[in-house]
């Protein structure tokens, strides 16, 4: 059962803590609520930090915007209203051989909060991000104006509206070329690796083979061992069937205690987990290979009450993600998981879309106050200096001078933000000291 | 099987969407009655492309009662025939101020209860009449014991829950099947800003799916979510002086 927190929408790291006021919308054409404090959307809160917070005023639910508007089943192109999930989506589309273009490793995220993030999937190096797969949308904005934007129609907006986090205005609508699939199958493998050359050996092959390509790296694994991991690639598979979306198999209820993610249980999992791939080809659910951890519902509260921080960044290759990873080792927070994964060539029509070339490591740490926002800091430095770029939809923390040496396209962008929209990330990143 | 023919009272009620969406994805032949023209063509737009395989809609203020009967018949005849009907429309007024001005307060329950009481006789007259039909009702769990925090909407819900039992009880033996719908705290726009003493809003969506078990399986009081049954069975049974020391 999905519940939500009482004390306000919260982000999935619930870090930072935020008492946060909200807002539901209920139809797509009302206006904006009256007021002239900072609004911004938020829709299931599955951004790691605060770029869907909004401390200084009230967040807008749009989860009661969940209509969709028009589907054509032959040629797969679907309007939808802001707050429909992905999940939903592809329960809808699935059954008439259609599914989202990109999917990222939940289906419990807004097509909006998709555009928003410009989120990518597994099968970045063929699909890109979300926002190649936008064909309109409609942007409210403050001053009441409302604006069609696509790549052919004010398609500066539209540029900045893709990966804007939510700051261009309010999306009421969004319209989406979804792909062609067989089935709600996948055939799938999982192929260990013992370095990130082993890794960088089997990326190389499985994007030309694989639609989808990731890998889980040991976050514990340190020295020699460093870099050891499996590596999961898929396709789907050419079989037809009808399946429903799961429901979370588990729920956690409550907040657990630190001690859970200790680093001796840290490492017990680690070490099950690298011996459990069983060789060869499998055929699964493409729910169980995409979106794995929707087992679990409420899995951020394995993290207790001091939630969790993500780093995720983008950097040319092998030497930086070595670097990070001896980082993160050394200082003795393990990473409870590590997930790796090539970016190809493919570029998004978003302004600030975050995947460009290279390879992109995501970090997963318990907050523990002061050190770990010291390892992040470094973490973030090791990535600049190698020219990489962090991740907004997964940072509580990154500094001003981070985030506009990641995206230096950032003053253009901000000409397009609304006035009256803003978010705890933007009020950190963008005002000058 | 054929599908289902079912009128929505309210239909453009949260909680109201989340049940004909389902109906909609089983292929259901939907009616729907709301007063809002613009909001009732996007909800009856989303549940024809849910799969609804036909849809009739009408822009009614419910609180005109004299118009009940007409919109009965005219949904019938749409859908040919009527085997589920849900009365739906609600509001939540702010305790403090139907408090204090006792306009808002009767404002409340002729929303809640003088229009529902009227439309589900009305149905029921139908129902009655070919003798067979699932009459449904969003009461709420506010109307099981007053409370401080909302006993003015939870003593309108009080009036229409009484309202739906004996209806039922007179209709048990007519082939008529009469459900009283309890939902808990849900997400919704009624709910925004008024945050659930338990900490807890439910899914709009769980609690559709599970209004639509219960209508199809026969319950006769269906709670949403169902761990409300217990939590209501609880507080029913809280002596006086325990009852108001507790500050729910």
């Amino acid at each position: 059962m999905a519940l939500a927190d009482a004390a306000g929408p919260t982000s999935w790291g619930r870090y930072p803590p935020t008492a946060q006021r909200a807002i539901a919308l209920a139809w797509g054409s009302d206006p904006l609520p009256p007021g002239s404090e900072p609004v911004l959307a938020h829709g299931m809160g599955r951004s790691y930090g605060d770029v869907c917070l909004n401390p200084d005023g009230p967040v807008l639910l749009t989860r009661g915007l969940r209509r969709f508007l028009s589907f054509d089943a032959a040629t797969g192109v679907l309007r939808c209203e802001p707050g429909c999930t992905l999940g939903e989506v592809a329960a809808l589309a699935l059954p008439r051989g259609w599914f989202p273009p990109v999917v990222p490793g939940t289906q419990f995220v807004t097509v909006a909060g998709a555009v928003a993030n410009d989120v990518h999937g597994k099968n970045h190096h063929r699909a890109g991000t979300f926002g190649r797969h936008v064909r309109a949308l409609e942007l409210v904005r403050s001053d009441g104006g409302r604006q069609v934007l696509g790549p052919g129609a004010n398609a500066e907006r539209f540029a900045a509206t893709v990966g804007g986090l939510g700051l261009t205005g309010l999306i009421t609508w969004v319209e989406l070329q979804l792909a062609r699939v067989p089935g709600p199958w996948m055939d799938v493998e999982a192929v260990p690796f013992t370095s990130l050359d082993g890794f960088a050996a089997l990326a190389d092959e499985s994007d030309r083979t694989h639609a989808y390509t990731v890998a889980w790296v040991d976050g514990l694994a340190s020295g020699a061992a460093l870099g050891r991991g499996i590596f999961f690639r898929g396709n789907h598979a050419e079989a037809a069937g009808t399946l429903s979306p799961p429901r979370p198999r588990w729920n956690v209820p409550l907040d657990a205690p630190d001690a859970l993610l200790s680093a001796p249980l840290l490492r017990l999992f680690n070490a099950v987990y690298r011996r459990w791939p069983r060789p060869g080809v499998h055929r699964q659910t493409l729910w169980k290979f995409l979106h794995p951890l929707d087992a679990v519902g409420g899995w951020n509260r394995l993290y207790g009450k001091r939630g969790l921080l993500q780093h995720q960044s983008v950097v040319p290759g092998k030497d930086a993600v070595h670097a990070l990873l001896a980082a993160a080792a050394e200082s003795g927070q393990g990473s409870f998981l590590t997930v790796l994964k090539t970016f190809a060539d493919v570029p998004s029509p978003g302004l600030l879309s975050f995947p460009r070339p290279g390879w992109t490591l995501a970090l997963d740490f318990p907050g523990r106050g002061e050190a770990t926002l010291r390892l992040l800091e470094r973490l973030d430095a090791i990535v600049l200096e190698h020219g990489g770029r962090v991740y907004p939809a997964k940072d509580a923390r990154m500094s001003p001078a981070t985030f506009r040496a990641s995206f230096p396209e950032w003053k253009a962008f901000a000409a397009h933000v609304d006035p009256r929209f803003s978010s705890g990330f933007w009020r950190r990143v963008a005002h000058e000291a | 099987m054929a599908p289902r023919r079912v009128l929505i009272l309210g239909a453009t009620s949260a909680i109201a969407q989340a049940v004909a969406r389902v109906y909609a994805s089983e292929g259901a032949r939907l009616a729907l009655v709301a007063r809002n023209r613009q909001y009732l063509e996007v909800v009856a737009n989303d549940l024809k492309v849910r799969g609804a395989s036909s849809l009739w809609t009408e822009t009614a203020d419910l609180l005109d009662l004299a118009r009940h009967a007409t919109l009965v018949d005219q949904a019938e005849q749409a859908l040919g025939g009527l085997d589920v009907a849900l009365v739906a429309h609600g509001v939540l007024p702010d305790q403090a101020e139907a408090v204090a001005d006792v306009r808002v307060a009767e404002a409340c329950w002729r929303t809640n209860f003088v229009s529902p009481a009227a439309l589900l006789e009305a149905v029921a007259h139908r129902m009655e009449e070919v003798g067979t039909g699932t009459l449904a009702v969003l009461s709420s769990v506010a109307g099981e014991r007053g409370m401080a925090r909302n006993y003015v909407y939870g003593a309108s819900k009080a009036a229409l829950t009484a309202y739906a039992s004996g209806l039922g009880q007179r209709l048990a033996t007519k082939g008529v099947r009469v459900v009283t719908v309890k939902p808990g705290p849900v997400g919704t726009p009624m709910t925004a800003g008024r945050v659930s003493r338990t900490g807890l809003l439910a899914d709009v969506d769980d609690v559709g799916r599970r209004i639509h078990r219960g209508l199809e399986r026969g319950w006769a009081v269906i709670y949403a979510p169902a761990y409300w049954r217990l939590v209501m069975a609880v507080i029913r049974l809280l002596p006086t002086w325990l009852f108001n020391r507790t500050k729910t």
